[in-house]
């Protein structure tokens, strides 16, 4: 949300796990996929199906996800559609990259930390931060 | 007004302690959330936790923010425009179980609208810096300004 402004130009879908925050941000259209993590393995396999069928309703050209593991389902599912898809590591993860981060070196297009000293000069890049 | 906070885990009384200290000479109302603390302030209104939406009101309320170095209050301060002042947690002092809030504030210093103090006594200044912002409001962070381009290229010719 706190990058939304530069996306305004593109036409653009949301998809979160908390309808209530897209509405607070005067939001109406917004899939929800069910919140999941590595430690709910049932909701997860639910999460990636309903992730790979929102992708292939909207066929995106560029996916990007700030995270978590449903955002991580949808640039995984957008690699199976052709879409370009981006990484942006939260700037909470200040110590190390989330574990959705660190899997998306190889397997999204791009991955971003908004940490210069989590950047390693290969995969992981910084190109600033929200703060 | 001036709000206080040490995050939702942990107990923070030497940033609750110096605040008390300085409460008297601040000449504005300090509200602190204090988490589970052994030390009685007497000179700011404390509560052991405050409700996000109510938290959301008093930052927008706030003329600075005083925390410990949480990257959730950060953004929540930066969010609503509000100058905020980071007191780092100390591994030394048993403040946490490492020292990562002293690294966060490290790789933070010099961002618009956030003031460090890396000691106690390093407090009062900073509070001082961060009531002339007030008035101010930062303008867009460079960082972020950055990294929307980045996402922009990104969108229309794959590079970052």
């Amino acid at each position: 949300m706190l990058l939304r402004d530069c996306l305004e130009a593109y036409d653009l879908r949301f998809a979160t796990t908390d309808p209530a925050v897209a509405k607070q941000h005067g939001i109406e259209a917004v899939e929800t996929l069910p919140d999941c993590n590595q430690n709910k393995p049932v909701q997860s396999v639910l999460c990636a199906f309903k992730a790979l069928w929102v992708v292939l309703k909207h066929r995106p050209d560029v996916i990007l996800s700030t995270g978590a593991a449903p955002g991580y389902f949808c640039l995984l599912a957008g690699r199976l559609t052709g879409a370009r898809t981006l990484w942006i590591d939260s700037v909470a993860n200040a110590e190390q990259l989330s574990m959705c981060g660190k899997l998306s070196k190889r397997t999204a297009h791009e991955c971003i930390t908004q940490w210069k000293h989590l950047a390693d000069g290969d995969s992981v890049k910084y190109r600033g931060a929200v703060l | 007004m001036i709000l206080v906070t040490v995050g939702m885990q942990l107990g923070f009384d030497r940033l609750i302690e110096a605040m008390d200290e300085l409460a008297p000479s601040l000449d504005m109302p300090v509200i602190a959330q204090t988490g589970r603390s052994s030390y009685q302030p007497a000179n700011m209104e404390a509560r052991e936790k405050i409700a996000p939406s109510e938290f959301e009101e008093l930052v927008k309320q706030s003329r600075v923010i005083v925390s410990h170095a949480g990257i959730g209050t950060v953004l929540t301060a930066q969010r609503l425009s509000t100058p905020i002042v980071l007191f780092p947690r100390r591994y030394d002092f048993g403040e946490h179980r490492n020292d990562h809030q002293v690294a966060t504030v490290r790789n933070l210093e010099g961002r618009p609208g956030v003031l460090i103090a890396f000691e106690q006594q390093e407090l009062a200044g900073r509070i001082a810096e961060g009531l002339e912002l007030a008035s101010t409001r930062a303008a867009l962070s460079p960082t972020k300004a950055q990294l929307q381009s980045a996402i922009v290229s990104f969108i229309e010719t794959g590079n970052i």
